[in-house]
């Protein structure tokens, strides 16, 4: 005695949130039933067990052919098979696109390739997350880096319009492609205790004003790779350094500016040198690939750490940071005017405006956090220091830029408060 | 050379891959009617061919339009192969032959494998320029409209009823034939389907030519059925009404009135007109029908009546009488004429061979009274000698029915006439001269198959059966009808010849005619029936064990069973009802369906409490030991538990006999007589209530012995039905009583189980248990499905039984859910009603808009003289004191569903993707279809004959579909549940495709006539096939038409126009 077959079909398809869910998590159909006895959706219905494992299995078939669909989400809107509307649409498209940011933060750099997905069963052991759904999140990755890899124009909008997302999961599919695409170096010990929604929003710097897009009005080619015309610019930097002159000015000047402006002046004054070659020689070398995947590994371990050993608050990396680059931007005006055309003045000019703004931004952020430890201040400075680089760079300022720069700003605060 | 059809293939989306290699296909498309194909050119290598072709000409005979669909097929470019097909469009030109239906197909249509199942959509557009075939010979019949709902068309209005029409075809199935064993399941699948379609459109140009003759113009309830009857063939068959319809050129509140008439039963604007009367001719009633105050039956167990068919003859002497009588029963002084036109009715109706109606829902007035369920059922065995022709050796050639089995749908036909001549000689035993909401169906197994046939027996109004008469007839109109609201009920059979024993009381509402104790009927409940509170489903549901055997013997043995299974059927029907405490069934349906080994019997009505009848009985329990103590006990505890459950269940469907005297309170009535009447319905109430207590000894109380086995079963079967969950409600028919104010948020749905039995060695008792939990467990399921719609009812829940297999039982229910707003208070409601029944009114009076007071004045002058002016005013007086009494009340009620519509307003917009268009604009609708975002349009389905808080502005012609899916790779594609639901998901979206591309955005009278389903686990095969059919519409929001309401002193003018 047993129930051979068991169908539902509604002529509007009806799906349950919850059971969605359930589904994305990587669910059996057993477990999934479980899960929602428990959570109480028998309660007031007098139903049985079985009666919630047949709704539990319709609608896990429905999810099932559905997902074909899902994989082009642009098909969802005009296809016949399902008559689903458009706001359960959208619902079903944004909840497949999600992620766990416990996932996304073990994959985050590496190829999106057969071997990566191999080794998917670590990561689900790891983060816990069924393998299923791990499978799915990587799919997904992998689906959209495919479908953007060869579109011109803004990657942000590109994902959007392509795979009909949310704005936020756009950005942060562009981030995962971005990262995807450089092979940044995500997974090191030392980089551990940066969330997901950190390295998003240095990929958002990034793609911003690092890359070919940023600078040509986005019509030449896309945004994921990046300028390598400003990456060799970047080397001329090394002026800074390498002119013992130079360098000492620039350090006199910044500590005028400093001064009793900080409690950890003399800290700062000593290690300026040293500093200012670990950023200036972190510039230089991105040219290199291999260079580039490390470029957060070397900030943390050129930068961040020395500044973390000195006890800096995140009040004193802005500080640093801000008068660090009021002074190159001096020295050259001074000294340099052969090497610095008129035009990279007020570029610089420039660069000060929005360094200010992310300082400001930054340090509001640090004051939120001031009670934390100096561990969680430290979270915040890296941030900063990830997108320092970004004001030394002299050729790509144009105000309309600039602004987009503060709107990346704004979202970047919405933002940054989940990734604490 | 009537006719020249236009097709044009526009594009393509979404298409396989047919080339591994390049991951792209090479597709074009041919496009083939009758033997004439034509061929896009291939456009390559692309998923999203745009092929823009020119117009494809086809100039064909009108008939050939009828039979024939347009056949697409897509196919993939090879150029060393052959070409692979894709899939194929088979798509039904019949909505375009009509004028007033749909000018133009144009839209996606899912390209369809029977193997593959959906592949990619392809626009199309067809057009037909029709030429005027006025030859007299002819033998095509464009132009008849079809419809599969069983009630006059909303936006129409019948002129005439003509009557029962039916036509049959038979063919062999392609399925049987030799060449099947070499050709591929696809190429066998296809001809199937094909020849389903030829076979349909040939069954409806052959009834449209009977219309024709008749001089109707539409076919109303029709009805199409497949026989597979294996290797003897495949019979395609209908019956349907055929009528004239006129389009109502007012379109406006109309439909909205029917709608909302059918969901809100007059009660106290009917009151007036006879109450009214009743002071006139208290006498006149009485005395003028000696021969009245009938007998009741309510169920005539098939194989009992056909015996007695040969005795029929008395009793069609005794018709004209019977017919006479009922006639008096209205007629007063004025009575010749009406007796007269009466008498030609009764002649009319005489004449014709069989004056059944497949319509279960009729225009006021057109119902007069209504005897009871009339069933027949014979077991017929399917002989391959019948037909001789079908022999393995005839080659294969698709369409030569015509010359292979010409005598065989003889056969059919007689045993359908047969069945015929049964029924119309119970409905003469019960003093009928028709048979209303008539239906046909078979169940077969192997050789042997049961033809059924049932309907319900009723006296009918003359006006809508002739021609000349309606003119005529118009003018007295209330007087010619029997009082509304319960006048359906009163018994139009002779006491004195009662057909069989049962028991009459006085009406309840006007107590002026006697009427049956219960009463069952297949048709949907009258608009204008009084009811007291709520309806619910009952079900019956029966399984039996048949030995296996063979031939002749299997069917003996069958027909043997047969009458003891409809008779326990019957009995738990009536329990049930006495549980629920009502006395009414309506849409009752009987399926018996034969397995090798048993056979399954289930019975849905919904029940209701009709004011007019007395109020039932309690179930008494009576033991055979009354000696044994603990046996006692034993027994009064069970006799608490329904005592209880009564009690239960008449508060859960709100069931209170004293507030019908409320009712009656405030009911514009005359003082004198609503006194005495108040003071019957009170001494009824406390009737009532002793009855339950002491409810032995009370003669009408239902005994039970529990003693015997089949008691205890009956009793098991009765106590374990769950009741509905809190929220919920059930009806197989068209609307729920005491639900008025729907929202428009509806969900039909299709659930199909098959349940296996493991244990051979089951009782009759055991087999029972698990066929009535299976039905429950499904009606938990869907009440649990449809949970978050709640305030809801689920409405034409109709289900099918089959057994497709030795251990199988397989279950299909198709219903919609219908969400309403819950907080109305009883005022807001009675006030719904009496808005409703205006518009009703106003519906009746050709669409005449008239305000509240002028209903009453119209009531008046057409009752006769006797009446008294005083009656007039006094109902005049009384009904505005009604309308303030709680004016409060519902102010704050509206506000709520003020709130409430709001809420539905922004759920229903999303929804609805097409905004509300007037009338006339369908090809904008087309056009407005392609919005940015989702391109597909939203379409509606429903088996109801209407949409809630919509008005169905245009008909675009009948959707009639039969698919065939089969997959060799069953577990790859989900198991049986994967591939049955998938396939289910597919026809609907096929359905809706067609009825967008006709411009439609709904179907309405939606249902699943068949749902064959065939597995083979072990060869991981299945195959299924469906037919569906419906009604394509064009609706708009009720929101577009508040306007036309006629304005009245309502505070809430919309109150029974769910948004």
């Amino acid at each position: 005695m047993s129930v051979e077959l068991d169908v539902f079909v509604g002529n509007t398809t009806i799906m349950d949130q919850e059971v969605y869910q359930l589904w994305l998590s990587g669910y059996t159909v057993g477990d999934a039933v479980k899960v929602r006895m428990d959570g109480g959706v028998l309660d007031g219905c007098d139903a049985s067990a079985e009666v919630l494992r047949s709704d539990t299995m319709d609608q896990f078939r429905t999810f099932q052919m559905c997902e074909r669909l899902l994989h082009n989400p642009a098909k969802l809107a005009n296809q016949l098979l399902f008559q689903i509307p458009p706001d359960r649409q959208a619902m079903l498209i944004d909840r497949y696109y999600a992620f766990d940011d416990a996932f996304v933060r073990e994959v985050l750099g590496k190829k999106l390739s057969k071997g990566t997905k191999k080794d998917l069963d670590d990561v689900s052991s790891k983060t816990g997350i069924l393998l299923k759904s791990c499978r799915r999140q990587f799919d997904n990755f992998k689906r959209v880096f495919k479908v953007v890899e060869e579109l011109k124009g803004p990657l942000v909008e590109n994902i959007r319009q392509h795979l009909l997302l949310s704005d936020r999961l756009a950005r942060d599919y562009a981030a995962i492609v971005f990262f995807a695409n450089h092979r940044f170096e995500t997974g090191k010990k030392k980089l551990q205790y940066l969330t997901f929604q950190d390295f998003a929003f240095c990929a958002g710097e990034l793609i911003s004003h690092w890359t070919v897009g940023a600078m040509d009005n986005q019509l030449e080619d896309m945004d994921v790779d990046l300028d390598k015309e400003f990456l060799q610019d970047l080397k001329e930097l090394k002026v800074l350094i390498t002119d013992k002159d130079l360098l000492d000015q620039h350090k006199s000047l910044v500590c005028t500016a400093l001064r009793s402006k900080t409690k950890v002046f003399a800290e700062m004054e000593a290690s300026f040198k040293n500093l200012s070659r670990g950023l200036i020689n972190i510039a230089a070398k991105l040219t290199n690939t291999k260079d580039v995947r490390d470029l957060f590994i070397d900030l943390v371990e050129k930068f961040i750490e020395p500044c973390r050993s000195d006890r800096w608050v995140t009040i004193d990396v802005n500080l640093y940071l801000t008068h660090y680059i009021n002074s190159a931007h001096i020295l050259d005006t001074f000294k340099h005017q052969a090497v610095w055309n008129s035009l990279w003045d007020e570029l610089f000019k420039m660069l000060t405006d929005i360094q200010h703004v992310t300082v400001c931004f930054l340090v509001k952020m640090g004051m939120v956090a001031s009670g934390a430890s100096a561990a969680a201040e430290g979270t915040r400075a890296t941030a900063a220091s990830s997108e320092e680089p970004v004001p030394v760079h002299p050729t790509q300022f144009t105000t309309s830029i600039s602004f987009s720069f503060r709107d990346m700003l704004n979202v970047g605060c919405r933002a940054w408060p989940h990734s604490g | 050379m009537p006719g020249k059809l236009k097709a044009k293939i526009v594009a393509g989306r979404h298409l396989p891959v047919m080339d591994r290699a390049s991951d792209l296909t090479d597709a074009f498309v041919e496009v083939k009617f009758g033997n004439t194909t034509f061929k896009t050119d291939v456009f390559p290598k692309s998923l999203n061919p745009q092929w823009n072709s020119e117009w494809f000409k086809f100039e064909v005979d009108d008939e050939d339009l009828q039979d024939e669909p347009l056949q697409i097929t897509v196919l993939d470019h090879d150029t060393y192969s052959a070409n692979d097909a894709i899939g194929k469009v088979y798509i039904d030109i019949d909505p375009l032959l009509s004028s007033e239906a749909a000018t133009v197909i144009s839209g996606w249509f899912p390209i369809y494998d029977t193997i593959h199942g959906i592949r990619g959509e392809i626009n199309v557009l067809v057009k037909v320029d029709l030429f005027n075939d006025l030859n007299r010979f002819r033998q095509s019949s464009c132009g008849v409209r079809f419809f599969c709902t069983t009630s006059i068309p909303l936006c129409y209005r019948a002129v005439v009823v003509h009557g029962f029409v039916e036509e049959l075809v038979v063919n062999e199935d392609p399925e049987y034939q030799w060449i099947d064993r070499i050709r591929t399941p696809r190429a066998s699948n296809e001809a199937r389907q094909r020849l389903i379609s030829l076979m349909s459109g040939e069954l409806q140009r052959k009834i449209g030519l009977k219309v024709l003759e008749m001089g109707g113009n539409a076919v109303v309830g029709y009805l199409q059925c497949f026989d597979l009857e294996g290797e003897s063939g495949l019979v395609v068959r209908a019956i349907g009404t055929a009528c004239t319809l006129e389009k109502l050129s007012g379109g406006g509140a109309t439909n909205n009135a029917q709608h909302t008439a059918n969901s809100s039963p007059s009660k106290d604007m009917k009151e007036p007109v006879f109450g009214d009367e009743c002071p006139s001719n208290p006498l006149s009633s009485g005395p003028s029908t000696p021969l009245r105050a009938p007998p009741f039956t309510s169920f005539s167990p098939s194989k009992s009546y056909s015996r007695q068919s040969s005795s029929s003859d008395t009793d069609i002497s005794l018709t004209p009488k019977t017919g006479m009588g009922s006639g008096g029963s209205a007629g007063k002084e004025a009575g010749p004429l009406k007796i007269l036109l009466r008498q030609q009715t009764q002649t009319a109706l005489e004449q014709r061979e069989f004056p059944f109606f497949t319509l279960t829902s009729f225009p006021q007035g057109f119902l007069l009274h209504v005897a009871g369920v009339v069933s027949a059922r014979s077991v017929k065995l399917l002989d391959r000698i019948h037909n001789p022709a079908l022999g393995s050796t005839r080659s294969y050639k698709l369409l030569d029915w015509s010359s292979c089995s010409a005598d065989e749908p003889e056969t059919r036909d007689a045993w359908w006439e047969e069945l015929r001549q049964e029924i119309k000689s119970h409905a003469r035993a019960l003093g009928c001269h028709a048979v209303v909401g008539y239906s046909e169906s078979t169940s077969i197994c192997e050789e042997v198959c049961i033809l059924s046939a049932s309907g319900t027996a009723a006296v009918l109004n003359c006006r809508f059966l002739q021609d000349g008469c309606l003119d005529v007839l118009s003018e007295h109109r209330c007087d010619d009808s029997a009082p509304p609201g319960c006048g359906f009920c009163h018994v139009p059979y002779d006491e004195l010849n009662m057909p069989f024993p049962a028991q009459l009381s006085p009406c309840c509402c006007c107590h002026r005619t006697k009427v049956p104790d219960v009463l069952f009927t297949t048709i949907d409940l009258p608009t204008d029936a009084q009811v007291t509170g709520k309806g619910c489903l009952i079900q019956a549901r029966l399984c039996r064990l048949k030995k296996k055997s063979q031939g002749e013997g299997n069917a003996t043995c069958i027909s043997n069973l047969l009458p003891f299974l409809e008779y326990e059927l019957h009995t738990q029907l009536l329990n049930k009802l006495k549980l629920c405490g009502m006395n009414a069934l309506f849409g009752l349906c009987i399926q018996i369906s034969v397995g090798e080994n048993m056979l399954v019997g289930l019975a849905s009505a919904t029940g209701v409490y009709l004011s007019a009848l007395p109020s039932p009985g309690g179930i008494q329990i009576a033991g055979k030991t009354p000696n044994d103590l603990t046996y006692d006990q034993h027994v009064s505890s069970i006799q608490r538990k329904i005592n209880d459950t009564i009690v239960k269940n008449r508060e859960l469907y709100e069931i209170h006999i004293t507030e019908v005297a409320e009712d009656v309170i405030g009911s514009p009535i005359p003082e004198p007589r609503q006194r005495s009447r108040l003071f019957r319905s009170h001494s009824e109430s406390s009737d009532e209530l002793s009855e339950l207590d002491l409810s032995h000894g009370k003669k009408d109380a239902f005994v039970l012995e529990i003693d015997d086995t089949d008691a205890v079963e009956d009793l098991h079967s009765l106590l374990t039905d769950a009741p509905t969950p809190p929220g919920f409600y059930s009806c197989n028919t068209e609307i729920m009583p005491g639900i008025y104010n729907w929202t428009s948020a509806i969900q039909m749905f299709t659930s199909v189980r098959v349940f296996r039995l493991n244990n051979a060695n089951l009782t009759n008792l055991g087999l029972n248990k698990i066929f009535n939990e299976l039905c429950e467990n499904l009606l938990k399921s869907l009440y649990f499905k449809l949970r978050s719609m709640v305030p809801c009812c689920l409405c034409r829940l109709n289900f099918t039984v089959a057994v497709p297999e030795d251990e199988l039982i397989q279950v299909a229910v198709t219903a919609v859910a219908m969400s309403f707003h819950k907080d109305q208070t009883q005022e807001a409601n009675k006030a719904a009603q009496a808005h409703s029944q205006m518009k009703a009114i106003a519906e009746t009076e050709e669409q005449l808009q008239f305000p509240l007071e002028l209903n009453a004045e119209s009531a008046s002058p057409l009752s006769p003289k006797g009446s008294g002016p005083q009656d007039g005013s006094n109902s005049h007086g009384r009904a505005p004191s009604v309308d303030y009494s709680s004016f409060a009340d519902r102010c704050s009620s509206w506000i709520e569903q003020l709130r409430l519509r709001a809420h539905t307003i922004r759920r229903g917009s999303i929804k609805t993707s097409s905004s509300p268009l007037p009338e006339g604009r369908s090809r904008s609708l087309r056009s407005t279809r392609s919005f940015p975002g989702s391109s597909v349009s939203v379409v509606k389905m429903t088996p109801l004959s209407f949409i809630p808080g919509a008005k169905i502005v245009k008909y675009l012609g009948i959707i009639n579909m039969f698919f065939i899916r089969e997959t060799t790779s069953l577990r790859e594609e989900g198991g049986v549940s994967g591939f049955l639901h998938a396939f289910i998901a597919e026809v609907f979206a096929m359905v809706r495709a067609h009825v967008a591309a006709l411009g439609g955005n709904a179907v309405v009278s939606y249902s699943m006539k068949e749902c064959v389903f065939m597995e083979n686990p072990n060869k991981n095969q299945a195959q299924c096939l469906i037919n569906v059919s419906g009604d394509a519409v064009i609706f708009t929001r009720e929101s577009d038409q508040e306007g036309h309401l006629p304005q009245t002193s309502h505070p809430q003018p919309t109150e029974d126009t769910p948004p």
